[in-house]
């Protein structure tokens, strides 16, 4: 299946589950090794890998679609909030081995000001076609030019067939 | 209720977002900004850090004007988007979009997106319109805003909104959802102001190429299930272009994206021989596809014309098509990077595929396919709601034409459906395409805007709900776990992965699979090749509707992720219908990679230079449909 748990490793904690996009990561009924994980409908992974990434036990692997994927192959990755990277390994079946590191973001996590901190819009404006931030008097102009606009008729004469 | 036992809660906001992906998020942002002490709420299937079409991330921003680097113009923009989708965009809601995304990229920036920096204090051009991102956190970032805006609290993740909710008094007006929890059953009863639809487009419509273990690797995410199209139908909503659905090619199987390789590093598709796929056809595409817009001869050739091309190469037996990925990609270097990042930032299974066979991309060639049919609003295709233009762009009024929304472009709010409270943002808005991630976003953005304006101007306005209603829609939203209640020990069936057989009930993926059957045989999938007529979309039109009469007796769900499935089904299949019922009006080919109507096979700029709209009525399941002339606010061609 395209994700699957380790069960050895997997303490149940659930984050996959939180965060998979497919409502298909859930909790196997406990049992005497306790709650797991389980992909519940492989048919409707998209190899997404948030699961893979969310989990802090790297009990989440993926195993490419069988469909089309010969075996033997793998992807893995580390994704770290801290350094900002997202580490991959691509091992191939014949035993070559490729690593790519690529930033995430460039800020802090939770670092974002909320758009209710900026100075509350002049009311006239919401008759304007400015977004937030598009006007001096709406926190600044993030466009970095006027906005544009284009001359339309107000009435249109068409012929109808 | 009957034997199913559950929670009712009422939820009582200004706006009611549904669907925190791109444009939902983009919404909560801008709402936020305009109306302090409103109460703006999301209701999202998933989980807003990592839900709608860039969940998995993404590698590039395909929509970036560049105006303060002077790289483009919005005129050039608008003809760009209107030449791709073969002359037929609203102009207005395109020039709309284009003229303010640049901000919102800009935000993304300061929110910590990694965005290539150029050395000129622009940024790194994959291509004309393209920039290149590190997008493995996009999603994550852009959630983390619309979060900081309207609080954890107002953001319900796992609650799958299924149907809208009209005023008691006035059928016109949307005022308000309802949904469920999809792990616990929690009902939800949304009351709104004003309500934006942003729960995006449709995957798994038409039959997707693997249909065993890898049938979830469609190329638009699963759990894209056309609920926007879905609940605007259902709801009365005029909807438009839903014949504009469309294929994309991408490498063989894991569908990983072409845009890097073939605007960055500049790699060339081939057929199996090495030679140019395009200008063999020239000369056929010219005389039956050119038109009054001069399509073929434009600087970038639209994209269903390169992709009817390729197909032509395959069908003569010199298919498929290469990517010479050997020509542009070095081990080792920084085009490897490229090469590799573009997958692993948005289709990682690409990768899988690559490594389980060996793949160098620096020593072969790879293939590149076209998928199955999507139903979609941002890419190079149009479907969606019928929106209201902005009031400084769209002309106020058509003369000539009815005066009816239907027909019309402007009616005061922007980016308000036909129906009033209704707005829709992303894949849920039509006749706008290529919005992609920053446009989708940027068109949220519209729309919270204006219906914060709604919402100022409608101040005194009583929202009231029929109680007896909302009732009798919970029964039904409930009605397929009743069946499989009432049911479950009146057969037996062996131990299988698949649903139970019972002659009195059909699951979700029993239906799904006999909707993306119709689809693909009769309405254009890959199985014909993209080919159809009106006698095949006639036949695909009454399998419909035994598959609908089939839903509406027997649809039944085991527990509340399978009710969740079913109802993705349901807005599946309307969605459906009226992308067969749409692709029967127009009488003629306009965007051959994506379909060709045998029976029509060429572009009829005389009769058919239209937007096609349509209006289905719920309880007669009659549908109507009419021709509105585009009107070009930019010079044509």
């Amino acid at each position: 299946m395209p994700s699957y748990v380790i069960p050895a490793k997997c303490t149940g904690c659930g984050d996959c589950v939180n965060i998979c996009p497919s409502h298909i990561m859930k909790f196997t009924k406990s049992g005497v090794f306790g709650r797991k994980a389980v992909n519940i409908e492989p048919e409707s992974c998209w190899e997404c890998y948030n699961c893979v990434k969310h989990c802090p036990q790297g009990a989440v692997q993926i195993r490419g679609y069988v469909d089309f994927t010969p075996l033997g192959g793998s992807v893995e990755v580390y994704r770290d909030e801290k350094t900002n990277r997202v580490y991959w390994t691509i091992r191939y079946r014949n035993g070559n081995i490729k690593h790519f590191v690529f930033p995430i973001r460039t800020k802090p996590w939770n670092s974002i000001k909320p758009p209710n901190e900026y100075p509350e819009p002049p009311k006239e404006f919401l008759r304007t076609p400015y977004l937030s931030l598009e006007h001096e008097k709406l926190g600044g102009n993030k466009l970095g030019v006027e906005l544009p606009t284009y001359k339309v008729p107000e009435v249109i004469k068409v012929e109808v067939r | 209720m009957g034997m199913v036992r559950t929670r009712v809660r009422q939820i009582d906001s200004d706006i009611l977002i549904i669907g925190g992906g791109m444009a939902g998020t983009g919404a909560a942002w801008e709402a936020k900004y305009w109306c302090r002490n409103c109460r703006i709420v999301i209701a999202e299937k998933a989980n807003i850090n990592r839900s709608g079409a860039v969940a998995m991330g993404l590698s590039a921003i395909n929509t970036y004007l560049g105006l303060r680097c002077k790289e483009n113009t919005v005129e050039d923009y608008v003809k760009y988007v209107r030449g791709d989708l073969m002359g037929i965009v609203r102009e207005d809601l395109v020039y709309d979009y284009a003229r303010h995304v640049d901000s919102t990229v800009h935000l993304f920036d300061e929110w910590g997106l990694p965005i290539w920096p150029a050395p000129n204090g622009c940024y790194v051009r994959e291509g004309k319109w393209q920039i290149m991102i590190h997008g493995e956190s996009y999603k994550a970032i852009v959630a983390e805003a619309a979060r900081k805006a309207i609080g954890d609290d107002n953001i319900l993740n796992r609650v799958m909104v299924t149907h809208l909710l009209k005023s008691s008094s006035d059928p016109n007006r949307v005022v308000g959802a309802l949904g469920f929890n999809v792990n616990d059953g929690t009902i939800y009863v949304f009351k709104a102001k004003a309500v934006i639809m942003a729960a995006g487009g449709g995957s798994q419509i038409y039959r997707p190429r693997s249909q065993g273990e890898g049938l979830g690797r469609s190329w638009y995410p699963p759990w894209s299930s056309a609920s926007s199209y879905g609940m605007m139908i259902e709801s009365g909503a005029v909807m438009t272009m839903f014949e504009a659905r469309f294929v994309v090619p991408r490498f063989k199987d894991g569908y990983g994206p072409v845009g890097a390789y073939q605007l960055m590093l500049k790699t060339r598709i081939s057929n199996v021989n090495g030679q140019d796929f395009w200008k063999p056809h020239l000369d056929e595409v010219r005389k039956l596809y050119s038109g009054k817009g001069r399509y073929v001869d434009l600087p970038i050739t639209p994209t269903t014309l390169r992709v009817y091309a390729q197909r032509l190469e395959w069908i003569n037996g010199r298919g498929p098509s290469l990517m010479r990925t050997d020509e542009t990609v070095k081990k080792g270097t920084e085009s490897e990077a490229i090469a590799f990042e573009d997958f692993l930032d948005m289709t990682i299974s690409q990768v899988a595929i690559w490594a389980g066979q060996n793949h160098e991309p620096s020593e072969r060639p790879y293939e590149v396919i076209t998928t199955e049919p999507y139903v979609m609003g941002s890419h190079a295709t149009e479907c969606g709601a019928w929106a209201s233009g902005p009031e400084d762009l769209s002309p106020r009024k058509i003369d000539g034409l009815p005066n009816d929304r239907g027909t019309q472009y402007y009616w005061g709010y922007n980016r308000m459906t036909t129906l009033d409270g209704l707005f829709c943002a992303g894949d849920a808005c039509g006749a706008n395409p290529h919005k992609f991630s920053s446009g989708s976003f940027t068109e949220g953005r519209l729309a919270a805007k204006s219906a914060v304006l709604y919402l100022m101007d409608h101040s005194d306005e009583k929202i009231d709900v029929d109680k007896g209603q909302v009732d009798l829609m919970i029964s039904k939203l409930v009605e397929p776990l009743e069946r499989w209640e009432e049911g479950k020990y009146s057969v037996v069936t062996g131990p299988s992965s698949m649903h139970p057989v019972d002659p009195s009930k059909i699951y979700w993926k029993q239906g799904l699979f006999r909707l993306q059957k119709i689809m693909d045989e009769y309405a254009g999938g890959w199985s014909t090749m993209y080919t159809t007529n009106e006698w095949m979309l006639n036949r695909a039109i009454e399998l419909l509707q035994f598959l609908k009469e089939d839903f509406i007796k027997y649809a039944a769900a085991r527990d509340w992720h399978e009710l969740m499935r079913t109802w993705e089904l349901w807005h599946r299949i309307l969605t459906a219908e009226a992308v067969v019922r749409h692709m029967l009006f127009r009488k003629e080919t306009r965007w051959p990679g994506y379909y060709v109507r045998a029976d029509y096979p060429a572009l009829d700029d005389e009769n058919w230079h239209v937007f096609v709209n349509s209006r289905y009525d719920a309880k007669t399941g009659e549908w109507e449909l009419w021709k509105v002339p585009v009107v070009h606010i930019i010079e044509f061609p």
